[in-house]
């Protein structure tokens, strides 16, 4: 059993996919809470983008971990979603230092369902990552 | 230095006798309500469910009203909308759940206040209410030039004398009547056909004469009344019995009774203008139609309680519309009033017969285009609401998503929920009827299961009679719920009581910020600006607590306080831009009324205090920083006056447009450059401000950023390129009519508004001037009768079984007299299963408008040729579903459905519209001025601005002319906008809404030159001209009546202006002539051509 700088990318990413999960779960009810208008959108840009950066960042830092431990398995299963983050981060509005859930458009049916469903497949992919990250710690740990 | 809040300063002394003085300060509300809100309890609720209003001294404020103390986070989030109150009180901030069912108990200020004055003052009745009510009717002292509608009649209906109708009072519009070929506009305001005139005036013993405050409920109501409706009657097929005698005597045996007190009913039209409350249901008030409602008979005791709703009772004339050539007959009607099928199926055959339109070459209708009528039962279709306040895109609702895909034809509604009408029931009433579900307001297409029992029409719930909606306040019989005015009107108006409210009203504060720069000062606006402000300060919406500021900035912001007991205005200069802060915490925003001297200084010396300005910045951010720092503490309005782009500060922007730039070129800066605005413009909308932008610019100013200001924030945007008081004296006038409109119109604070629809339905996108609150909840801080909203829809589950489906909008408002007011319109439309159904119901009007809608903000989302391709491809998948699912047998050409044969030119006026337009260099802050009125226009002026209508005007005759108040208004037929129709030897006149051109061809008729303009030839017409002399003669009375009856049917003022071949102002004229082909653009044929290519591949 040896600690090599590969197990130790698991267990940070790990800890921090946990973090993820959290966000992902943040988002979801914070879109449940503004679909059922317990809160409104003005409020509701505060927390949600909080978090946008922060979980983008975090995810960007798991890759460049997975690029240097030279784990490409891993890197390849997280390079759409790094993709997909860019893509989100560049392709909002000019205006948007806000990001993706700009109150005025967060509102529109068809805006909340999208970010809704982003939202369950992020938990979804960041719950099966977990997962793998545990079993791959494990088997980088035993096996080296 | 910058304060959190204003020290509570309170309004008492601005306020009317007898009210409570509202209090600024969140922490003083709080004190304030909690202390007084100690007494109620849930369990008292019972007891106190049928006292009177009057019985609580006005002083006293509710225990409901237990205003949170949470001022720091965004009133937004405890401001509850019309839908929220009753079902999540857990969540919601606002406490006073446990009371809410005690509708009845007073709870607020204002439906005590009003209580009291309808007592005090019903004593005297009718020589006694009407002055008060004449001088409130501040609008209506507003010259003819202004033919506002609400306000043109409100002097009309509280006169006594001005018996049947308002007509008697010329400047009045009666927008309504205007069918051509209809009776005289008396008839039409009867409308309800079967009610002959006379009836209506046994009216005035119907009204108590007097109302004593602490009268027993409603239960002790008429014995000889009550028994009766508590006996099983027969199903109500009998006819009705019209006699005015038992009207009189159930009326009279009522008023002996006398006594309830719980709802008083008024027909006070237009909501807001009263300068006291006074619901006391003054007689005078009530001889239009609107008092249909009461003035028809009640039923025969054995027949009362089991008469659906459609059924005789339902009289109510569909408000105010247009159409006042029907004549309804009002044949007993059986029970099944849903059964929306039979009617009107010789419209269904016409609506359906295709039109080939290649062949068709005069396929404009010679008169203005009316919303199509749903194929609803007559009964039915009657309370429908009017289509100019509630119109729907396809009036035959398809089953499922699947048939609406099928059709190709977007569904969505356009709304126009705050216009200004002749006639508004308004109704108060301690509890307002609503769902307990859905919070769905009661209304005429609710069906009643029995005397107790209504059944929601959007979620089906059924729900109990209130006993205190058991009473008809206007027929004063106990036991007809459907008769009472809520379920006889579609457009209806509540006064709310406190459960609506968060905190006290608001007063109306109004808040002028205006450049002062250098360049400001060149175009010499401020002249203009200040003049007709001092012009129209008295004529300001408002009641005593009006408030009124203003500042002025360059590089720096100056204030201006108004103290009382100052010799003149104080000029405080804040030049700290980084960090703007209020100089002083009072008299910056002061009392109209109290300062009015100390204003009227101001706005005389303001135009000549910057006239040796040299400074060339304009520091707009920090300024509308400011501005919101001085108004978050009460909401109001902000009147933003820029001419230039902003250049330092906050919000400072940078040139964008390359002056060279083609239209076509790829990056077009349709999206705002920076998120400022927009995040200011929020943070207005949750402290109850709008912001209003008035862009008078020369240069480039970049509307697309300036504008979001306004726009989440419910604001409007008036733009006036190049204006220069020498050099564009058009603009001049423009802005002068315009800003007199802008500041005597009606307005609305602190407003939502929220749109229902039937369960299945489900809405997804809005389109207009507003901040979305939540899914189907809009704010917004400002209301106005000239803006019009639109929303988009989706059919989520199928509507098997249903055969109507409805609509309503609340908009839950603060009127300018501090009286929180709900205005309620419904629509009901039939619900269809087949495809050749969808498209004989489509409107084809709203359908454009909605595309229009949908393709700015595709235009701003994506690029503007991506939105002009999916105009065009709106129009050829819905020819081409149409084609292949509904015409059995092919047949060459381009088949349109007959109620689409409209869309190519419509859709074609849109392309060639300034919004859409490629190819001309069109000014990037035009084009985007025109998006945002597309986006906030009422669509009958989007549709007057995209297809003008075109006239003959020097052959006017009297044929066929409209004959109202003693005028004959001549109706010449619409032209096509070709210049084909267009003649040498005739005079035109262009309607496009907002503006009105009348060309003059060279070979003009010389009668018509010197018998309607007033010079003797066409070579002395001069430049400039925009009026028309009143000459003595027949051609030019007829001219000027037409001209002048076009304009009495909109609130603003269009400019006429009379145009010769070598007016600049021939290529604006020319612009709208959409049939011809332009040097980018496609003829109607071409596009057509192009059309049928498409549709039949």
């Amino acid at each position: 059993m040896v600690f090599t700088f590969a197990a130790f990318c698991y267990m940070l990413s790990l800890v921090l996919c946990a973090a993820l999960i959290f966000f992902a779960i943040w988002h979801i009810i914070a879109f449940d809470e503004l679909q059922s208008d317990f809160k409104n959108p003005i409020d509701q840009r505060n927390p949600a983008h909080a978090l946008v950066l922060p979980e983008y960042s975090i995810h960007s830092l798991f890759c460049i971990m997975f690029l240097c431990a030279q784990e490409w398995l891993t890197l390849g299963l997280n390079v759409p979603l790094l993709f997909y983050h860019f893509w989100r981060y560049f392709s909002c509005p000019a205006d948007g230092s806000t990001l993706a859930y700009d109150p005025p458009a967060v509102m529109n049916a068809d805006t909340l369902i999208y970010c809704r469903k982003e939202a369950w497949c992020k938990l979804a992919f960041y719950l099966l990552s977990f997962f793998y990250y545990l079993y791959c710690m494990i088997y980088t740990l035993v096996s080296s | 230095m910058a304060q959190p809040a204003r020290p509570a300063a309170t309004y008492s002394g601005q306020n009317g006798a007898g009210q409570q003085p509202y209090s600024n300060g969140p922490v003083q509300n709080q004190l304030m309500h909690s202390s007084d809100g100690q007494g109620y309890s849930p369990s008292a609720s019972g007891l106190y469910s049928h006292q009177t209003p009057g019985k609580v001294p006005p002083h006293q404020s509710s225990g409901q009203y237990n205003y949170s103390g949470s001022q720091n986070a965004s009133p937004l989030n405890n401001y509850q909308g019309p839908g929220q109150t009753l079902n999540r009180p857990p969540v919601a901030p606002f406490s006073g759940s446990p009371v809410q069912q005690t509708g009845p108990v007073p709870q607020g200020l204002l439906p005590v206040l009003q209580n009291s004055a309808a007592v005090s003052s019903s004593g005297s009745f009718p020589p006694g209410a009407s002055p008060p009510v004449l001088s409130s009717w501040q609008y209506s002292q507003a010259p003819a030039g202004q033919p506002s509608g609400a306000h043109g009649m409100g002097t009309g209906s509280a006169q006594p004398p001005a018996s049947l109708s308002g007509n008697t009072n010329p400047p009045g519009s009666y927008q309504y009547a205007a069918s051509p070929g209809g009776p005289p506009l008396q008839n039409s305001y009867m409308n309800a056909g079967s009610v002959p005139p006379p009836v209506t005036q046994p009216l005035t013993p119907l009204h108590p004469p007097s109302r004593p405050p602490l009268g027993p409920p409603p239960l002790g109501g008429p014995p000889l009344t009550r028994p009766s409706a508590l006996t099983a009657g027969p199903p109500n097929t009998q006819p009705l019995l019209n006699s005015a005698a038992n009207q009189e005597g159930d009326a009279t045996s009522a008023a002996s009774d006398g006594s309830v007190v719980q709802n008083s009913y008024d027909a006070i039209e237009g909501g807001g203008l009263m300068a006291t409350p006074h619901p006391s249901p003054g007689p005078p008030n009530l001889k239009m139609n609107r008092s249909v409602g009461y003035s028809y008979p009640t039923l025969p005791p054995g027949y009362q309680n089991t008469s659906p709703p459609g059924a005789p009772g339902i009289q109510a004339s569909a408000l105010q519309y247009p159409d006042g050539s029907k004549h309804f007959h009002q044949p007993a009607f059986g029970t099944n009033h849903l059964a929306a099928s039979m009617g009107s199926l010789s419209l269904q055959q016409e609506g359906l017969r295709p039109v080939n339109l290649i062949q068709e070459r005069n396929i404009l209708p010679p008169t203005l285009l009316k919303a199509p009528v749903p194929n609803l039962h007559e009964e039915i279709q009657k309370l429908n609401c009017n289509p100019e306040l509630f119109r729907c895109t396809l009036t035959n609702i398809p089953q499922t998503q699947a048939l609406l895909n099928k059709a190709k034809l977007p569904l969505g509604l356009l709304l126009h929920p705050f216009k200004d009408l002749s006639q508004l029931p308004v109704v108060t009433s301690s509890t307002i009827v609503r769902c307990r579900s859905c919070r769905t307001y009661i209304n005429p297409f609710v069906s009643f299961l029995d005397q107790r029992r209504w059944k929601c029409n959007l979620c089906y719930r059924v729900n109990d009679v209130p006993e205190e909606f058991m009473y008809n306040p206007v027929t004063r019989v106990y036991g007809e719920p459907h008769k009472r005015p809520e379920v006889q009107n579609a457009t209806i108006e509540f006064m709310a009581p406190s459960e609506y409210m968060l905190r006290p009203p608001q007063p109306p504060v109004y808040l002028f910020v205006f450049d002062v720069s250098h360049n400001a000062i060149e175009t010499g606006y401020l002249n203009t600006v200040c003049q007709t402000l001092l012009d129209n300060l008295d004529l300001l919406p408002g009641n005593t607590r009006t408030k009124i500021g203003f500042i002025t900035f360059d590089s720096t912001i100056h204030f201006y306080s108004l103290q009382e007991g100052l010799s003149q205005p104080q000029m405080l200069v804040v030049s700290d831009i980084e960090d703007v802060f209020i100089p002083m915490p009072e008299n910056l925003l002061v009392n109209l009324n109290e300062n009015k001297e100390l204003i009227q200084d101001l706005l005389r010396s303001l135009p000549q205090m910057f006239t040796k300005s040299l400074e060339t910045q304009s520091a707009l951010g920090p300024a509308l920083q400011a501005a919101f720092k001085l108004m978050s503490p009460t909401g109001g309005r902000i009147s933003v006056f820029q001419t230039q782009l902003p250049s330092v500060g906050m919000g400072a922007l940078k040139p964008r447009e390359e002056p060279t730039q083609k239209s076509t070129a790829k990056d077009i800066h349709l999206t705002p450059s920076t998120d400022f605005y927009k995040k200011m413009a929020l943070d207005c909308s949750g402290q109850q401000v709008a912001v209003d932008l008035f862009l008078l610019s020369g240069q480039y100013s970049d509307l697309a950023s300036l504008g979001c200001v306004s726009r989440y924030s419910a604001g409007s945007v008036y733009y006036y390129p190049s204006y220069h008081h020498k050099h564009n004296p058009v603009q001049v006038e423009k802005l002068q009519k315009e800003l007199k409109r802008y500041l005597t119109r009606k307005i609305g604070f602190e407003a939502v508004m929220r749109i229902r629809c039937t369960k299945g339905l489900s809405i997804h996108t809005f389109h207009g001037n507003f901040f979305v609150r939540s899914t189907d909840l809009l704010s917004l801080p400002n209301v106005n009768p000239d803006a019009g909203y639109a929303v988009q829809m989706s059919v989520e589950e199928s509507l098997t079984d249903m055969q109507v489906v409805s609509f309503q909008s609340a908009l839950l408002y603060t009127s300018s007299k501090g009286e929180r007011r709900i205005r309620v319109h419904t629509m009901c439309l039939p619900v269809v299963t087949t495809l050749s159904d969808v498209y004989v119901g489509a409107d084809v009007q709203a359908i454009t408008g909605l595309l229009a809608n949908m393709a700015v903000d595709r235009s701003v989302s994506a690029t503007l040729s991506d939105a002009r391709d999916a105009l065009v491809n709106a129009v050829i998948d819905s020819l081409s579903a149409y084609r292949s699912s509904v015409l059995s047998l092919q047949q060459p050409g381009l088949m349109a459905p007959y109620s689409l044969r409209l869309f190519p030119l419509y859709v074609l006026a849109l392309l060639k519209q300034k919004a859409f337009q490629t190819g001309t260099s069109a000014r990037l802050d035009d084009r985007i001025f025109t998006m945002c009125q597309v986006k906030n226009q009422p669509l009958v002026y989007l549709m007057l601005m995209t297809h003008p209508s075109l006239y003959r005007v020097d052959n006017l005759t009297d044929e066929g002319a409209l004959n109202i108040n003693d005028r004959t208004i001549p109706q010449p037929p619409i032209l096509q906008l070709s210049v084909e129709k267009l003649s040498r030897d005739g005079a035109y006149l262009m309607d496009a809404g907002s503006v009105m051109f009348m060309w003059i061809g060279k070979n003009c008729g010389q009668n018509f030159i010197s018998q309607v303009l007033g010079v003797p030839n066409y070579g002395s017409i001069p430049q400039n001209m925009t009026q028309l002399p009143e000459l003595e003669t027949a051609e030019s009375v007829r001219t000027i009546a037409f001209i002048s009856w076009l304009r009495e049917q909109r609130p603003f003022f269009p400019i006429l202006y009379i145009i010769k071949d070598e007016s600049p102002l021939k290529a604006s004229f020319l612009q709208n002539m959409i049939e011809d082909r332009t040097e980018s653009a496609l003829s109607y044929y071409e596009f057509l051509l192009h059309i049928q290519q498409q549709v039949n591949k």
